[in-house]
């Protein structure tokens, strides 16, 4: 549905030449949801602005419904965005109408006679669950509200691609959640493409199907939601995934850590499966067929939308070939595992 | 002297309305035009920007009394007149323009782009960006520059009355100054403040209808 491919983005500023995006290439499929996950500075602003050529690439092509927007004409490409629908961090609502007149205004672009327009804005207040706000003001809404307003005009041209920039970005618990369960509706419902940039994980596990992690400008690591969470492959995505659950070791421990090996000392392992690893209790195996004893210091699970991740820390106490034979023997049980370090044994 | 006053005034009245409603026709796309051709906005032309800025600039560098003289060929060339409340209408239409225009050009600067690149998200084209977004937005700001416009205008008429425009500022001169009745002079001094507060006061209450709604953009 939406291709990137090898988009790179070139800013000058002075003399001085930024490379702000380098060489990105995606692809996403029609009707799934999918995250660009990234820290501030990533290049994730620039990037969902070069799709639908706010501003455009430097290089690369943006294939939209096997419709090539660098191949368009300016006229065109106004005539291509409106079959992409945006939203933004500081949804952008035009403050001297209402909201009715909002989600009107896409319309009124098109110079739809106003009966029809009123039909279909009525329509989208009720998607959004906007039918009483319908004559107030911008500045009588709570951030939600002004979110859902900007959802409903971005769906006024019935578009087959909504992008979103990080939109529950400053929206308190409640309301991210009502925001994001609100995407995942109407993408169910209109079997629309969400694509969507954010640096809260929390957003890429409650409604994404794949995630793309983007770092100084470059894909770093692309896989579906639950393996990318069970098993992140690079720096980036482990950093994002302990902050998030927290389970970083405790402090106690923490003090003691290691980073290389010595003699005389315990492995801490940070284990992450998924729900049909965790039917056997592996742990009991290990400690059953290794002369071992396994010291769990932190366990939780985590569900995120059908499926759930389960994340445990443990200290390996044994042998390091007894050890490294356990190792071996998880990840033949499909549970994946991770050095954190090592700590002296205390006793 | 009610009878003279009263009719200072209606030309004073004739002058500064007749060149507000001028100066609103020509002035506004004139700020217009200089907002969206500046450096990163929608019609981004810099050559056009550059000269535009520049003749305002220098329109506006001439005090005013200087100016008004050194365009009367101007004047009678468009009117067949330099002298009265009509042939007045021209300087005080050129002085008032390029004032006008600069203090739409902020007005219409201050609108956040987010709202402008929101408008561009879903296909609007530059004209329809500028009729539809622009302008709304910027209305209450607009109408605030309107009034300063028309208090300033008034002090332009009172100086045009000094070279034969008549009005307020040409009873004052003639029968306050020159004939030494200090009552022509209190009664117009008087007469002004009044003008002046009223337009103030309607200028507010119309942008401030409006400006209600903007009181939460950031």
């Amino acid at each position: 549905m939406i291709s990137l491919n090898g988009i790179e983005k070139v800013i000058k500023k002075g003399n001085r030449v930024v490379h702000t995006l380098k060489g990105i290439t995606l692809n996403i499929e029609q009707g799934e949801i999918f995250g660009i996950l990234g820290h501030a500075g990533a290049g994730k602003s620039a990037l969902i602005r070069t799709i639908n050529f706010l501003d455009p690439p430097s290089r690369g092509s943006v294939v939209i419904d096997s419709c090539d927007l660098s191949t368009l004409s300016a006229g065109e490409i106004r005539e291509a965005r409106r079959h992409i629908g945006m939203i933004f961090e500081h949804f952008n609502l035009l403050n001297t109408r209402t909201v009715f007149e909002n989600v009107a205004f896409p319309l009124e672009l098109l110079k739809m006679p106003p009966n029809k327009i009123a039909a279909q804005v009525r329509a989208l207040l009720n998607l959004t669950g906007l039918s009483d706000k319908a004559e107030a003001y911008p500045y009588q809404l709570n951030s939600e509200q002004k979110q859902r307003v900007a959802i409903a005009r971005a769906l006024a041209n019935e578009p087959k691609v909504l992008l979103c920039e990080e939109a529950t970005h400053g929206l308190d618990q409640k309301a991210k959640q009502s925001i994001l369960q609100l995407l995942r509706e109407i993408n169910s419902q209109l079997k629309l493409t969400v694509l969507l940039i954010t640096h809260e994980i929390e957003v890429i596990k409650s409604i994404c199907n794949r995630v793309a992690v983007l770092h100084d400008g470059e894909i770093v690591e692309q896989n579906t939601v639950i393996e990318w969470y069970s098993k992140p492959k690079t720096d980036v995505s482990k950093t994002f995934i302990r902050v998030e659950t927290q389970s970083d070791i405790p402090a106690s421990l923490g003090n003691r850590l290691l980073t290389d090996f010595c003699e005389n000392t315990n492995l801490i392992l940070r284990l992450s499966f998924s729900r049909t690893a965790a039917e056997e209790s592996f742990i009991a195996l290990v400690i059953q067929q290794f002369p071992l004893s396994v010291n769990i210091i932190q366990a939780h699970l985590e569900t995120f939308q059908m499926h759930s991740v389960g994340i445990m820390i443990v200290e390996m106490v044994g042998e390091r070939t007894e050890v490294n034979q356990a190792i071996t023997f998880l990840e033949h049980k499909d549970i994946h595992t991770e050095v954190i370090g090592y700590v002296t044994r205390t006793a | 002297m009610l009878h003279e006053l009263l009719n200072a005034l209606e030309e004073t009245l004739f002058m500064v309305f007749s060149a507000g409603l001028l100066t609103w026709i020509i002035g506004l796309p004139i700020g217009v035009l200089l907002s969206v051709t500046n450096t990163g906005k929608i019609l981004e032309n810099k050559l056009i920007y550059k000269i535009v800025h520049f003749c305002i600039h220098t329109m506006r560098s001439l005090p005013y009394i200087v100016f008004m003289i050194a365009i009367i060929p101007f004047t009678e060339f468009l009117i067949g007149a330099y002298e009265g409340c009509i042939a007045a209408i021209v300087p005080l239409t050129l002085a008032a323009v390029p004032y006008f225009a600069q203090l739409s050009e902020k007005a219409l600067n201050r609108i956040q782009p987010g709202i402008i690149e929101a408008a561009k998200a879903v296909g609007a084209s530059p004209f329809q960006i500028i009729y539809k977004v622009l302008i709304p937005e910027a209305l209450p700001n607009i109408i605030k520059a309107l009034t300063m416009t028309f208090i300033h205008l008034i002090g332009y008429s009172t100086i045009a009355g000094t070279i034969g425009a008549g009005g307020l500022g040409g009873l004052m001169i003639y029968k306050g100054y020159h004939a030494f009745h200090f009552d022509y002079v209190l009664a117009t001094v008087v007469i002004l403040i009044a003008l002046i507060h009223i337009i103030q006061f309607s200028g507010n209450y119309i942008a401030n209808g409006n400006i209600s709604r903007n009181s939460t953009a950031p």
